[in-house]
């Protein structure tokens, strides 16, 4: 006795839409990795396979350089930005609903609505004064940007995490005598983790990924990955910056499943 | 109202005096709690009862120390508790949704208040198992709490909440979610552990049934306000008024004049012209138009005479007994319950005239 409703799959051209939307998301994507494998110098004609270009993005010094600065903004970024996210999301969702709480959710999701291009810019003029003042110029100030518009993308699963959670698991842990510290340790700290986790992995990505405040911020000879990949495609286009993306989507796909997994046998 | 000599030596758990709770301001204000006071003594099983919305919970979290009352003073065996935050309480919980962690095992949920008191790890292991076989879950000590059946949820929240051995215990209709026979075992063996620990129980319900057979008294609330405290006895055979008569169990109404009282009893004269002696509810009206309240149980269909009489307009067959509803002459309706017996039916057929005899001493005169 099927009821009869509506059922989006069934209608007509859903399927051809499907298709459609998938081949522009992930035919680039496969073009660019099996490009990768070219022996040729050129992006357009196969000459033959090869992992040349990745032995050759492995053993570039500035490559290696690049990569590795990558690597240590995302990590410090994202570290601080899932801190201040997870205590943003506790301030925000465990209490009772308050006046002006509705303006401070956009205010902290704000860096999202904000055109990046316009961060990046208010970000260069500030951070270019702050450094002649201070005489510093290292990676803290791209650390610093990065972890102010990753914050926003923690904070989003943390926070749905929490509104998920029940309230009245803090005020058990209450009742059997837990302070408030330790209601938070052994009770709401567990159960959120997959929520921080996920915020965690999202705004590593995000930070790994950015060029826009990137470009704008850094100090000469502080390229990251991505805006090493730019300037490299200014000049000349070789197979090279292929083989280094491809190494950056398998990375990106590792740790997706890496956490994935991780996550589901915890919960 | 009477109560019993040994219970009014015994020290009182709890005191809560002139509690007002207020939700929202301005226009959106509402009183959930108006002037509640109620004192429950130490071992004492203490039902709250009363339709949903009527402020069970909000007393409860009041005395747990969840919410602050607007007015009013909780005192926790003669001292005022309002400074104290809910961890500081020796008060427990049973949630109304069981509140269990997730994330831990049924024998780390029954550990955890023993945990945070800090005692040792071979006193609460101890106690653990003790309180598991006390509510028979010994077995699934070692299962999450995500993978056991809702009946097992119960009893570990139960377990959970008796671990610290409280002085109180607060349980927010535990037994609401289980099925009719589990309900009715529960029951009885709350009852047992109640006896067993000598706990003081503040037990919350909305089922009549369940608060008759369960409590050492109760009290019968209504949008906020307690409108009697008693013991089951007195609150089903004394109601004090329409709300309590009409909440707990069936009853009739029947309108009538006081025409005097003397030793609290009350002269009343029915509709009907007959005249009956009734006890007077505290309060009740002493002199004029009054409500009358008979159970259903305390009167007889006869086919000639009773103070009332009418013409039967249904026979309702219940295995155990009998209903008869008469319409009287007056217009009211009145249900009369009578035994059945193997031999004989009730002798009563609908359109039949029926007289209705009402036992001394089965009415009583309400407030209002
Ligand atoms: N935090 C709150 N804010 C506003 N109103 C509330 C709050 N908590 C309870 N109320 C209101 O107070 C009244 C009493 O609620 P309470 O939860 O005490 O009822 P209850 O007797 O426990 O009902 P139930 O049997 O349905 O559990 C209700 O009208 C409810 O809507
Ligand atoms: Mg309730």
């Amino acid at each position: 006795m099927a009821r009869r409703h509506f059922e989006i799959r069934t209608q007509p051209g859903f399927g051809l839409v499907a298709l459609f939307t998938f081949a522009i998301l992930y035919l680039p994507i496969a073009v660019l990795v099996v490009y990768a494998f070219n022996a040729s110098e050129s992006v357009t004609v196969w000459g033959g396979f090869s992992v040349k270009w990745f032995a050759e993005a492995w053993n570039n010094s500035a490559v290696q350089d690049a990569a590795w600065r990558s690597l240590v903004i995302a990590v410090f970024a994202a570290v601080i930005a899932t801190f201040a996210a997870t205590m943003a999301a506790i301030a925000t969702t465990r209490t009772a609903p308050y006046p002006g709480q509705g303006f401070q959710y956009a205010f902290i999701n704000q860096p999202l609505m904000v055109p990046e291009i316009v961060t990046a810019v208010a970000l260069l003029i500030v951070f270019s004064r702050l450094k002649v003042w201070t005489g510093y110029s290292g990676l803290g100030w791209l650390i610093l940007a990065h972890t102010a518009f990753c914050i926003p993308f923690a904070y989003l699963p943390i926070r749905a995490r929490l509104e998920g959670m029940d309230l009245t698991l803090e005020r058990a842990a209450a009742d059997l005598y837990a302070t408030p510290w330790q209601a938070f340790r052994r009770v709401t700290l567990p159960l959120l983790r997959p929520g921080i986790i996920a915020g965690f992995m999202l705004a590593f990505v995000i930070s790994l990924d950015d060029v826009v405040i990137t470009e704008f911020v850094k100090s000469g000879g502080q390229d990251t990955l991505p805006t090493y990949m730019l300037g490299q495609i200014r000049r000349t286009v070789t197979p090279e910056v292929n083989a280094i993306a491809t190494a950056f989507l398998a990375l990106s796909i590792i740790l997706v499943t890496g956490f994935f997994l991780i996550n589901r046998r915890k919960t | 109202m009477p109560e019993s000599a040994g219970a009014s030596e015994k020290r009182v758990a709890i005191e809560a005096r002139g509690i007002v709770k207020t939700f929202g301001q301005g226009a959106n204000a509402l009183r959930a709690l108006d002037n509640v006071s109620i004192v429950i003594r130490e071992n004492e099983f203490f039902t709250l009862l009363g339709p949903s919305g009527c402020g069970k919970t909000t007393l409860l979290r009041l005395i747990a120390g969840f919410e602050y009352p607007t007015e009013g003073a909780i005192l926790l065996y003669g001292e005022d508790i309002a400074g104290l935050p809910p961890f500081k309480r020796p008060v427990n919980t049973v949630f109304q949704s069981y509140a269990l962690f997730p994330h831990l095992t049924v024998a780390e949920n029954v550990a955890f208040g023993l945990q945070m008191l800090g005692r040792s790890k071979a006193e609460i292991d101890a106690r653990v198992s003790e309180v598991l076989a006390l509510v028979r879950m010994q077995e699934l000590a070692a299962r999450r709490t995500d993978q056991i059946s809702g009946g097992q949820a119960q009893r570990v929240a139960l377990a959970r909440a008796l671990a610290p051995s409280p002085k109180v215990l607060l349980l927010d209709e535990p037994l609401s979610a289980l099925d009719y026979k589990l309900r009715k075992e529960m029951q009885i063996e709350l009852k047992r552990m109640q006896a067993e620990t000598g706990i003081t129980f503040v037990f919350v319900t909305h089922d009549q049934e369940e608060a008759l057979t369960m409590s050492d008294r109760i009290a019968v609330m209504s949008k906020g306000r307690v409108l009697q405290i008693g013991s089951p006895w007195d609150i089903y055979d004394k109601p004090a008024d329409r709300f309590v008569a009409d909440f707990i169990g069936e009853t009739n109404f029947l309108s009538a004049i006081v025409l005097g009282v003397a030793d609290g009893v009350a002269k009343v004269r029915l509709t009907s012209g007959a005249e009956i002696s009734a006890t007077l509810a505290e309060g009740g009206v002493a002199e004029g138009e009054a409500t009358v309240v008979v159970r259903p149980e305390h009167a007889r269909a006869v086919k000639d005479g009773g103070q009332i009489a009418g013409v039967v307009e249904n026979v309702v067959y219940f295995g155990t007994d009998t209903h008869i509803h008469v319409r009287l002459d007056d217009g009211e309706m009145f249900i009369v319950r009578q035994q059945n017996s193997r031999t004989q039916s009730c002798g009563f057929e609908v359109g039949d005239r029926a007289g209705v005899e009402i036992d001394a001493d089965a009415a009583q005169v309400l407030k209002d």
